[in-house]
């Protein structure tokens, strides 16, 4: 098992013939993933990667079957329209990959989404994968690369960093601890699944015994996660890190939202409530791995 | 975040019916004479200036006769905020105010909807305001698809006392603020105070307006030059910087200088991250080794060579940084041979005169480091290229080694341009040039552009001489990615025929004011 993708995961892509679409498509058919098309409106015919395009996602249901993920590469001015395509086409999970999607573009989705039962990743994410079974989006860059840095295991991973989603992932890795999917949610304010929504995940998912989490400044993901923990909601491991120690207090939020957040947001009151809750919160990142080695015993 | 004035926020509302007092933006006396003259009532000045508690720094004063007007304004103009110098004052009627309001919307990321708050005691903070009397605020969502209806506000309102002709109205106006939120891909859009006026009217005496940066290109109407929250003014090099990531959409790009003149206090780096983890990572190990950062750049998300090349040379317009430090998450799934490209050209320009490391872990690192070693570190640069199995803090470490008992300063030389001979062979790629001198390529054997090429075919051989391969039209548009590649094979493995000029605009007369200044 593992969380969101494995090698039996249908997949399409949207945007599937753009400079992006085409080697993330690449990329995932060489790593496993089951990609069975892609649309790309105006390009219907055309073949990409082997792979049949559709002008709509309409066409490629109504030839395919209903794929069980999406994955969005088109321009974020774009990508609301191809959002809601697939949700208003029984699409239930979407990966939305560009960066700078309007924040009310990202409500929006999340609206209809949440309407139509779909969930989704993202935006601004590199996406998420299952070592040895598939990727969703472009970790890793290369097939190569990609089976080469990222080990099979029981350790789940979730950061708000793509580069970090690799780097931690990696590191797992090179001290011999395995991974059972590993997830970047996006780097804006607003996502589809944040860090506690994954952690569920992960709790649900048998083949996790142990999560990392890589968490920044601003929002109040990290908080929730705690609360879950102290609700019991979560019970498996948990390793934390949060990052920008060394960074400059922002102009954070207007009054308004510090009244929401009530003093949340900053990496103290992250850090405060995550050791309150239990959760092993590491003080530098190269620790990560010795942490996770010592909460499962090795 | 792109935070508009208040006058700016006014004229927003003001187009979705929101009442806003009857004012007007003054950059001289004389023009707020004029407005005081006919409105024959008493006024507010107000300083626009994006600061809460303006009143208690002398930023709010009212007056009711000329005299008392042009005194206010003359001394108002001459304050200083944060940096940010007054150059226009609004000046609008006095309301005769009987009760305050407060009312807001904002994105609550918890809860991935917009937020309504509504407060029957007004003028203060709403934070306070919530502990004090916690009866007078109510919160609520709304359904991004239902949107807002008045009823909606009006069975909120409710809950706070609000009653009779004030409940109607105040319900209509927050039911319009609402709409100029969503129209105008809003954050945050406060007003506080909103007034009853003695005469019943419902008016936004001040408005607070952050659009959501990644909606700008929406809103060309606004005006907004940097769509980036700045908490000061920003500097020349951060206007540069920011020309260079608005005409390029491949890739990210940020800058921004943590001080505008580095002391040469032997501490301060140059620092050029990738991705926002990994920079922050980055910048804690800068940190933990006793070393401060002079800026924050990132170029990350796949940008070309010609991205890093200016991001570098951009960095290196900032004197007595005593290293350069680049490093990311580490593990990066871009392609790190552009960036490590994109450095050579910078320091071989530059004639790098201070250590740099650089941390290019990820895909293609091997290669990535290979072209460091061999165009800069066997040139003689105190230049050292990492994977991602080098920690940013044992990169600090050979950097603080690399720097020595006795840093060097670096020293901002002037930006030389290529001087191309007349009949050079030239194309365009998307933001630069490139020129080939055939005279030189005949005594070329190699002709390593080609294969330094040969990943894009941009290029080929005709009658002994590179030329275009492809249309002039496609390589302009994006077909030559601008890796670099050409010239550096040219430069090291040919007879230095082929130049890519990646011009920076304002860089050349940044860097003489610099150095005039420095004199």
């Amino acid at each position: 098992m593992s969380i969101i993708v494995d090698s039996t995961t249908r997949v399409m892509v949207q945007g599937i013939t753009g400079r992006e679409g085409r080697v993330r498509t690449k990329l995932m058919k060489e790593y496993g993933t089951n990609v069975i098309g892609g649309v790309t409106p105006g390009r219907g015919g055309q073949e990409v990667e082997g792979l049949p395009v559709f002008n709509t996602v309409k066409e490629l249901v109504d030839n395919l079957g209903t794929p069980d993920a999406t994955c969005i590469f088109v321009p974020a001015p774009l990508v609301k329209d191809a959002a809601l395509e697939a949700i208003f086409n029984g699409i239930k999970f979407l990966l939305i990959v560009p960066d700078r999607v309007p924040l009310h573009d990202v409500l929006e989705i999340k609206a209809y989404a949440e309407r139509f039962g779909a969930r989704f990743i993202g935006p601004n994410t590199l996406g998420v994968l299952s070592p040895g079974k598939g990727v969703l989006g472009m970790i890793g860059g290369r097939a190569k690369t990609a089976r080469e840095w990222f080990k099979q295991g029981s350790v789940g991973v979730s950061s708000r960093s793509g580069g970090i989603t690799s780097a931690i992932s990696y590191y797992l890795s090179r001290e011999g601890i395995g991974l059972s999917t590993i997830v970047h949610v996006g780097g804006d304010a607003v996502v589809g699944l944040p860090h506690p929504e994954i952690m569920k995940m992960f709790q649900e998912d048998p083949e996790t015994e142990a999560m990392v989490m890589f968490g920044e400044i601003g929002t109040s993901q990290e908080e929730q996660v705690a609360e879950l923990v102290k609700s019991g909601v979560i019970t498996k491991p948990i390793v934390a890190y949060i990052g920008g120690k060394g960074a400059r207090e922002g102009t954070r939020f207007s009054h308004a939202g510090a009244i929401v957040e009530g003093g949340r947001g900053t990496r103290e009151s992250k850090i405060r409530a995550l050791k309150e809750a239990g959760v092993r919160v590491v003080d530098e990142f190269m620790d990560i791995p010795k942490a996770v080695k010592e909460i499962l015993g090795k | 975040m792109a935070k508009l004035f208040e006058y700016q926020g006014k004229d927003v509302i003001k187009k979705f019916s929101v009442p806003v007092p009857n004012g007007r933006l003054c950059r001289n006396v004389d023009e707020a004479l004029e407005f005081f003259r006919k409105l024959k009532s008493p006024v507010v000045l107000k300083i626009q200036l994006w600061k809460t508690g303006r009143k208690k720094i002398g930023g709010v004063r009212f007056a009711e006769t000329e005299e008392e007007l042009a005194s206010h304004f003359k001394d108002m103009m001459g304050m200083e905020v944060d940096g940010f110098k007054v150059d226009s004052i609004l000046v609008e009627e006095k309301l005769n105010i009987k009760k305050e309001f407060f009312a807001g919307i904002i994105v609550d990321d918890r809860a991935s909807k917009p937020l309504v708050l509504f407060s029957s005691i007004g003028g203060t903070g709403i934070e306070e305001i919530a502990r004090e009397n916690p009866g007078a605020v109510v919160k609520f969502h709304v359904d991004i698809i239902d949107g807002l209806q008045p009823f909606m506000v009006r069975e909120k309102l409710v809950e706070t006392g609000l009653e009779g002709k004030e409940l109607v109205k105040t319900a209509d106006v927050i039911v319009k603020l609402y709409r100029a939120f969503r129209e105008y891909d809003a954050r945050s859009l406060e007003t506080n105070p909103l007034v009853l006026t003695e005469d019943g009217r419902v008016v936004a005496a001040d408005c607070h307006m952050v659009i959501d940066d990644y909606a700008v290109y929406r809103h060309k109407d606004l005006g907004i030059e940097i769509a980036r929250e700045f908490p000061r003014p920003p500097t020349e090099l951060e206007k540069i910087a920011y020309r260079v990531e608005e005409s390029d959409y491949r890739g990210t790009f940020y800058f921004i200088q943590m001080v505008e003149d580095v002391p040469p206090d032997g501490k301060h780096i140059g620092f050029h991250g990738a991705g926002g983890g990994g920079s922050m990572m980055s910048m804690d190990a800068v940190h933990n080794g006793g070393l401060i950062i002079a800026n924050f750049t990132d170029t990350s998300g796949n940008p070309p060579a010609s991205k890093v090349y200016r991001a570098a040379k951009i960095i290196l317009s900032q004197p007595n940084n005593v290293g350069y430090f680049a490093s990311g998450s580490g593990v990066a799934s871009q392609e790190q041979f552009n960036s490590a490209r994109g450095f050579v050209k910078a320091f071989l320009e530059e004639d790098i005169d201070i250590p740099a490391v650089l941390r290019l872990g990820g895909n293609y690192e091997e290669l990535a480091i290979e072209i460091l070693d061999r165009y800069l570190k066997s040139q003689g640069y105190k230049v050292e290229g990492y994977g991602k199995d080098t920690s940013p803090d044992e990169c600090i470490r050979v950097l603080k080694d690399m720097m020595g008992e006795k840093p060097v300063f670096h020293k901002v030389r002037p930006v030389e341009e290529y001087e191309p001979e007349g009949d050079e062979y030239k194309f365009e790629t998307m933001t630069g040039k490139v020129f080939i001198n055939h005279r030189v390529c005949v005594d070329c054997e190699e002709k390593p552009c080609i294969e330094a090429c040969s990943r894009y075919g941009v290029l080929k051989l005709e009658e002994g001489r590179p030329v275009l391969a492809l249309e002039r039209e496609e390589v302009k548009k994006g077909k030559c990615t601008e890796c670099l590649a050409c010239e550096i094979a040219c430069r090291f493995h040919g007879k230095g025929g082929l130049h890519i000029v990646l011009p920076i605009e304002g860089l050349k007369e940044y860097r003489e004011g610099l150095i005039e200044h420095n004199r």
